[in-house]
């Protein structure tokens, strides 16, 4: 009975910060700190918020990144995975060690020689600049070897009877038979890349390519002189897609995020 | 033939990983022993005249503390919190999804966005932290102005935001854990507590390893935050090594000496990956 009412209150704590957001973004200013449950409702936050910071763009922009990378990901670490899983190569294991790197040394622990590299391919401050360094996805490719080594051979092996050639086999017996494993990436590669920051930020300066998080960022910064009410509306309006998803697809979510975390 | 078709499979994703992993690392490594090179200096060969310059500096040092602390600070408490959540959720607890729900939103949040919502919470006077206190007679603060307040901030925001996260890893352990165990101790009279603290506890060994080196290596990189919340600040008190990396890199353009830094940051995660290693061993051989 007291942990029932324990777990509940650490739940109701856990989403405060959140709730909180709703109020300040659903009335006027003047009730941000005033918690009346009387407090006249508003969408005018809402309405500000788009109007100062260009969202569309940042929107967008962001659908175009996670897109892009989504789709180089898929088809980089299908073929990557299906080398490691199936294929006996000179070199194979310390291939696959070093693709393994990346796990820990994810780009944005080099942004400055990232940097460096993307402006002598002239792609700063491009959509294509983001996404390339996370293109090949160590994880990806681990995850789908993983997938592609439970594929029993015979299935292979029918397949080749029936005249299929390698990629053949790849498209007509391993993808989709990974199908679980590739929507469980997707989730995680679209979370990710939704929220990234830190390198979006150093590789973008200009409009045309900032998404959302970096535009975000702008924008809530103290010195932009917005009202809470308005920064809360920004905010909520750029999460709302993923929370949305997350909302409808709990269950996936999670267990996507523990399959990610335990690699 | 294999062969061939081996290495063909592997070649996109090849050029991508060496061009924007390896090739960096390694570059990383070689600029670290150079100067920054400007119009009128151009850039020379320094030896280890960058890592000299870098013991001798403050900040250097003051934000690696911080990252220590940070550390400290965050992941035993989130992992506790973490703990608590699953034995909770894994119950039969009554609005279980709801609850779940609520300790898992904060994951798939945007540490910018969370950030935005936090500040005014902080925020002196006006903020929702001193409105509360004021309501108690408590006198306002600026906390993220002080440096004696300010790292604790950040890492109360941290903890909320990564303890859903840690949940959903014991969670999947305390499923696979038997429930004749809960049965046999029900029959033998334990509290809930011996239970914990004699059975679960210790068959969540393992997880806890996990989730600790993990978290360890995921503390470098958490900076975020800070270009909301603070710019490293004040006197660097919040400070964190990725963060002054970007600094040096982006606001002093020093990118030698970033670079420097950066290997330093290497250096930290081939250590902990090490461990990790190490760890993953153990647990194949403990199963």
């Amino acid at each position: 009975m007291l942990e029932t009412a324990a777990a509940w209150l650490l739940a109701l704590l856990w989403l405060a910060p959140l709730l909180y957001a709703f109020w300040a973004a659903f009335h006027p200013v003047e009730f941000a700190t005033r918690f009346d449950p009387l407090a006249p409702l508003t969408l005018g936050n809402f309405g500000k918020a788009w109007a100062y910071a260009p969202f569309a763009r940042h929107f967008l922009n962001t659908v175009m990144l996670v897109t892009m990378i989504l789709s180089a990901q898929v088809v980089l670490c299908t073929l990557a995975g299906y080398a490691f899983a199936r294929f006996e190569f000179t070199g194979r294991d310390i291939a696959f060690g070093l693709v393994l790197v990346q796990l820990l040394i994810m780009p944005e622990v080099l942004i400055v020689e990232n940097y460096r590299i993307m402006s002598r391919l002239g792609l700063v401050d491009t959509i294509l600049g983001i996404g390339l360094p996370y293109m090949a996805s160590a994880f990806g490719i681990f995850l789908l070897r993983q997938t592609f080594k439970t594929v029993p051979r015979e299935l292979e092996d029918a397949a080749r009877v029936e005249g299929c050639n390698f990629l053949g086999v790849l498209w007509r017996v391993y993808v989709p038979l990974a199908r679980p494993t590739y929507l469980a990436y997707g989730l995680v590669s679209v979370s990710y890349h939704w929220n990234n920051f830190l390198w979006p930020l150093v590789v973008t300066n200009t409009v045309h390519t900032r998404p959302l998080t970096v535009g975000l960022a702008i924008f809530g910064a103290p010195e932009s002189g917005v009202d809470w009410g308005v920064i809360s509306a920004g905010t909520l309006m750029a999460v709302a897609p993923l929370l949305f998803a997350f909302l409808l697809f709990q269950r996936q979510f999670m267990q996507s995020f523990m399959q990610a975390g335990i690699k | 033939m294999k062969h061939v078709y081996g290495w063909l499979l592997l070649t996109p994703a090849a050029i991508l990983l060496v061009g924007f992993t390896h090739y960096p690392a390694a570059a990383t490594l070689w600029d670290s022993l150079f100067s920054t090179g400007t119009v009128v200096h151009p850039s020379r060969f320094e030896g280890l005249g960058n890592y000299a310059a870098l013991a001798d500096d403050p900040i250097f040092w003051r934000v690696l503390g911080n990252n220590f602390w940070f550390a400290l600070g965050t992941i035993p408490t989130s992992i506790a919190l973490a703990m608590l959540m699953a034995i909770w959720v894994n119950d039969r607890l009554p609005a279980r999804a709801l609850v779940r729900m609520a300790y898992f939103t904060p994951t798939v949040l945007p540490m910018i966005a969370v950030a935005n919502i936090w500040l005014f919470f902080y925020t002196p006077q006006i903020g929702l932290l001193d409105q509360i206190g004021a309501k108690f007679g408590v006198a306002s603060h600026n906390w993220l102005g002080d440096p004696n307040t300010v790292l604790a901030c950040t890492m109360a925001m941290v903890i909320w935001k990564e303890s859903g996260f840690f949940m959903i890893f014991y969670l999947a352990a305390l499923q696979s854990l038997s429930p004749e165990l809960e049965e046999a101790a029900r029959i033998e009279g334990a509290s809930r507590w011996t239970f914990f603290r004699r059975v679960t506890f210790p068959l969540l060994m393992p997880t806890t390893l996990f989730v600790l080196v993990n978290a360890t290596i995921n503390s470098f990189k958490l900076v975020d935050h800070l270009f909301i919340l603070t710019k490293g600040g004040p006197d660097n008190a919040s400070s964190l090594l990725l963060y002054y990396i970007y600094q040096v890199a982006f606001s002093f353009f020093d990118t030698a000496y970033a670079s420097t830094l950066t290997v330093v940051l290497l250096l930290l995660l081939a250590g902990l990956a090490l461990l990790q290693f190490q760890l993953v061993e153990k647990r194949v051989h403990y199963r």
